[in-house]
């Protein structure tokens, strides 16, 4: 649900102006896919096939997130035999140890951070495919976290990969990736293309359901401009210029 | 096609504002989706730029020094992030050691390289060769540069060994710590302000 507060903003699509998203720059009579006269890059009203790509990354990243938690990501060999550990069982042996921060950081970098993001992912796809209005304001915020998130799901990665470099004392102790770290890896990597495949636009794009008349809240009701008027007239002023620390 | 320059589109929910002048340190906030609009860079191409050149003095001590060492009965093991790096692709884990060299050492290098290319002209009022391509360039790579994330990742593989092996800190170690500190401040420039860089000195003749 959408407060009726918000209603009164006017999108770039309904006044026929598209925004580069590279440079920033507003065009008005663009046609999509025509390139941007500042800086060359092509413009989309939309990011093309968003949703389509979105789910494809989404769909390779959980099949892998199952031998990324069940394989091993390390493999210890020392004088008291080999440990194969996975991110769960690292987990583990912080807790176990005593370390309860390191065990609670790595547990959510490694475990909850991916998890989060995927069925984050997945609900926000999911509801921009539907075109619903649901929480939409809650859906912007979750995908702005998701974005500043999802790099540091790597500190796994970069964690075994300074082990396998370092311990290598040969007979004593040797440290070597698994297997896992390697589907570890392309999760985190397909979920953060995931996310920058996701377009964040289409949550507030909303689709008059069949059921129900095309309230105020529906985004295609004044598609058009009239022609001749000056479209950057009478257009309301971003809120809050607070000052930031 | 018609550029309206005192049009702004929020890239978060596609409304359309009028672009306010934001004062230093300001930022406008779309209020339908709370997507930042625009903010007003301190720190333009002149506080930038050393900043910059700092930051690839400190990358190559942080690559040419070992980052830590461990002591285990008498036996030294150390390495620097390329061993690392080795050591992965010689196990058979080439595309994890290929995705730690992308992400900690080629990634940042080209974005710190890219920017000393862009900021040198700029600082003379010139556009160089390939403006647009490196800025977007510069966006792009912007997710993909994890250098704060090894820091983290460096820090946890010491605790987790502390116990085991005597550690010791390596200087490239610290060059890591000065160099996530000044690449922050670098990168926290966002590179949309180099169009606004680019293009301002024409719109306002006045």
């Amino acid at each position: 649900m959408s407060s009726p507060a918000f209603t009164a903003v006017e999108t770039a699509t309904q006044r026929g102006l598209i925004g580069c998203h590279r440079c920033s720059a507003v065009w008005e009579g663009a046609a999509h896919g025509q390139r941007c006269g500042r800086c060359g890059t092509r413009l989309h009203v939309r990011k093309p096939d968003s949703i389509r790509r979105t789910w494809a990354y989404l769909i390779s990243a959980a099949i892998l997130y199952l031998p990324a938690n069940l394989l091993p990501v390390m493999i210890t060999r020392s004088l008291l035999g080999t440990q194969q550990d996975t991110i769960l069982s690292g987990v583990i042996y912080f807790w176990v140890s005593g370390a309860y921060g390191l065990a609670a950081l790595i547990f959510v970098a490694s475990f909850l951070v991916p998890l989060f993001k995927l069925s984050a992912l997945v609900l926000l796809t999911w509801s921009a495919q539907r075109g619903s209005d649901w929480r939409q304001h809650e859906r912007a915020g979750l995908y702005r976290m998701l974005e500043a998130i999802g790099r540091w799901s790597m500190l796994d990665v970069f964690v075994v990969a300074v082990l396998a470099g370092l311990v290598r004392i040969h007979g004593f102790a040797e440290i070597s990736a698994g297997v896992g770290i390697a589907a570890f890896g392309s999760v985190v990597v397909l979920t953060m293309l995931a996310s920058l495949s996701f377009d964040p636009r289409l949550t507030w794009d909303v689709r008059p359901r069949r059921t129900r008349a095309a309230g105020p809240n529906s985004a295609r009701t004044t598609m058009t401009t009239p022609a001749g008027m000056p479209a950057t007239g009478g257009l309301p002023g971003p809120e809050g210029t607070g000052s930031k620390a | 096609m018609r550029e309206i320059p005192d049009a702004i589109v929020c890239e978060g929910c596609d409304a359309v504002f009028r672009r306010v002048p934001l004062r230093s340190r300001e930022v406008s906030r779309c209020p339908r989706c709370g997507t930042e609009l625009e903010r007003q860079q301190r720190s333009d191409g002149a506080r930038l730029l050393p900043l910059t050149v700092a930051c690839l003095i400190l990358f190559v001590i942080a690559n040419c020094f070992p980052i830590v060492a461990i002591e285990l009965q008498g036996l030294t093991s150390r390495t620097t992030l390329v061993g690392a790096v080795i050591a992965l692709s010689s196990e058979g884990m080439s595309p994890v050691a290929l995705l730690v060299l992308a992400t900690t050492i080629f990634f940042p290098l080209l974005q710190l390289c890219i920017l000393v290319y862009l900021l040198v002209p700029m600082s003379y009022e010139r556009r160089p060769a390939g403006f647009s391509v490196l800025v977007n360039a510069l966006q792009a790579l912007q997710p993909w540069g994890m250098v704060e994330v090894f820091l983290l990742g460096i820090l946890v593989a010491i605790v987790k060994l502390s116990s085991l092996a005597q550690v010791i800190a390596g200087p490239a170690l610290w060059a890591f710590i000065a160099l996530t500190v000044l690449l922050t401040a670098v990168l926290s420039f966002n590179p949309h302000s180099f169009w606004h860089m680019a293009f301002k000195p024409k719109e306002t003749p006045t």
